[in-house]
Order: C-alpha cells, then sequence, then structure tokens
C-alpha cells in the first residue's frame, strides 16, 4: 500500500511541477532574473504549495503514526551547520546554470527530453560522488575510532 | 526590476502549487514522510531493505507525470536553450550540492518551509540567492 501511495504522491507532484511551469527551464530561468523581464509566477508556485503542505504538516506533526499505520519520519535536525549552507550554496549555482532542480529534471526525462537525460546522469553521478566521499569519511572514523 | 507581465501566468502557478502541496500532504499523512526529491532519489544509493521499493516508486510516479498528462493534453512547452556541457556540470553540481546540503526545492523550499524549519528557511534563502547571482552574472555579465 505504502508503495501505491508513493506512486500516486510522485504522480501528482509531477503533474503539479507541469501545471505550475516548473518542468519549463527557460520559465524557471525567468523567475531566477530578477534583474531581467522577471516572471515571478514561480513565487505563486512556492506560496500554493507552502499553503497546503503547512496544513498537511501541521496535522502530520501532531500524530506519532501515519494514517495508513507507519511510523512518522519528520526530520528532526535543528543544527545549521556548514554543511547545510555550502551544500545549497552549491546547489543554488547549479540550479541558476540550468534552470532545473531534482523534480523537474526527472519530469523531463519522462518527457523523453535529451537535455533531461544529460542532467539526469550528471545529478546521478554526483549523487554517486557525494555517497563515496561520504563512505571514505566514515572509513576514516572507524579507523580512528570515531564513530558517529 | 521589470516584471514580464506577457509571461506571468499567476493561475496555473498557483494551482500547480497548490498540485504540489497535495502530492506533499499525501506523502506526509500517509507515508509519514518528506517528499523531497533529492533525498528521495540520493537514498536509493544506500537503500535499506525495505526502503528501496517506495523510492522506486515515488521516482516513477514523477517520470510518468508528463506521459499521464499527455493521455489528457497536449505537454506545454518545455524549452531548454543550456548546452549539453553546461547542462551536465550543472547536474553535476545540483547533485553534490542537495545532498551535501539535505535538500532541494522541494525538501527544503517547499516541505521545510511549511514546517517552518530553521534549517529549511536558511537553505532556501542561500540556494535562491545562489540562484539569481548565477543568472545575473550569467546573463548580464559574462553572457550576452
Amino acid at each position: 500500500m505504502a508503495n501505491i501511495t508513493a506512486l500516486l504522491a510522485g504522480l501528482i507532484f509531477g503533474l503539479g511541477l507541469i501545471l505550475a511551469g516548473m518542468a519549463n527551464p527557460a520559465k524557471v530561468l525567468a523567475f531566477l532574473d530578477i534583474t531581467g523581464s522577471w516572471d515571478p509566477s514561480l513565487a505563486l508556485v512556492m506560496g500554493g504549495a507552502i499553503a497546503v503542505g503547512s496544513i498537511a504538516f501541521a496535522v502530520a506533526g501532531r500524530r506519532s503514526r501515519s494514517y495508513l499505520g507507519l511510523p512518522m519520519h519528520l526530520p528532526t535536525a535543528r543544527v545549521i551547520d556548514k554543511r547545510l549552507v555550502l551544500g545549497s550554496l552549491a546547489f543554488g549555482i547549479g540550479w541558476g546554470m540550468a534552470g532545473i532542480c531534482p523534480g523537474p529534471a526527472l519530469v523531463l526525462l519522462g518527457a523523453g527530453s535529451s537535455e533531461g537525460i544529460v542532467f539526469v546522469a550528471a545529478m546521478l553521478l554526483g549523487m554517486g560522488i557525494f555517497e563515496i566521499l561520504e563512505r571514505s569519511k566514515s572509513v576514516d572514523r572507524s579507523k580512528t575510532g570515531q564513530h558517529v | 526590476m521589470l516584471i514580464d507581465w506577457n509571461h506571468f501566468t499567476p493561475w496555473s502557478a498557483l494551482a500547480g502549487g497548490m498540485t504540489i502541496g497535495i502530492a506533499v500532504a499525501v506523502f506526509a499523512l500517509l507515508n509519514g514522510r518528506i517528499a523531497g526529491i533529492s533525498g528521495i532519489v540520493g537514498g536509493l544509493f544506500r537503500a535499506q531493505t525495505g526502503d528501496m521499493g517506495w523510492r522506486m516508486a515515488f521516482v516513477a510516479g514523477l517520470v510518468a507525470a508528463p506521459l499521464v498528462w499527455q493521455l489528457f493534453h497536449d505537454l506545454p512547452t518545455l524549452q531548454i536553450d543550456t548546452g549539453y556541457g553546461m547542462l551536465a556540470l550543472a547536474g553535476l553540481t545540483v547533485g553534490i550540492g542537495t545532498r551535501y546540503g539535505s535538500g532541494c526545492t522541494s525538501g527544503h523550499g517547499v516541505c521545510g518551509m511549511s514546517r517552518l524549519s530553521p534549517r529549511s528557511i536558511v537553505a532556501t534563502l542561500v540556494f535562491m540567492g545562489t540562484g539569481f547571482v548565477t543568472v545575473y552574472l550569467m546573463r548580464h555579465v559574462f553572457g550576452g
């Protein structure tokens, strides 16, 4: 059941991205181009999503199990560290280069766009590099006995 | 700042945003999870048993969205003017950056902002900021 609702959530998410114009990189870049002729549409995308999302999380936050009886996995981290800031900084640069973030990248892939395929392949490579770096770091830590 | 009224699409933007919000609500209330795309995809690299199914299902839903859309309607214009080299560099940067930063536009920008998470508010301000600066530099300083 959880897989079916996950599939449904992904599908609705993707349809929302297409309807919103977020899956169109040219429109995303027009939003990020505040000193050019600015298209503010995507601010309304975030506004609309947050309006609905905040109601959902207000309800979800009070529950110990989901409506399917699954444990809640909501983030608990609160520390603003260097990783968060530098990672987000890099993400913004990549987003600004092409106007594509991870969700729309997968929608472009599904639309059969060759640009989408190249972007997703590179994104997966980047995520893979991150995993390799993280694993080598945890090996170092286990050698020196600093387990986290 | 000049607003481009000809391309401003407030109603579809708002409706699309609310649709994204519904997807976030479905995933939070039924699956008990955050609909953060980079986290869901990145987690495939370290999936534990029982973890793989819902991740693949969510990704499949996203990838299938344009196909389902086309059953009812033509797809809107999806315009990409970026060359392949730049696209590859952008994808690589987005992949590494979102994993170090623990989230992207969906996880931090939508879910985290909805939860008023201080981490997500900082992350969103940072990536929006560098997004604006990058486009400014590429279009108005180095580009043409």
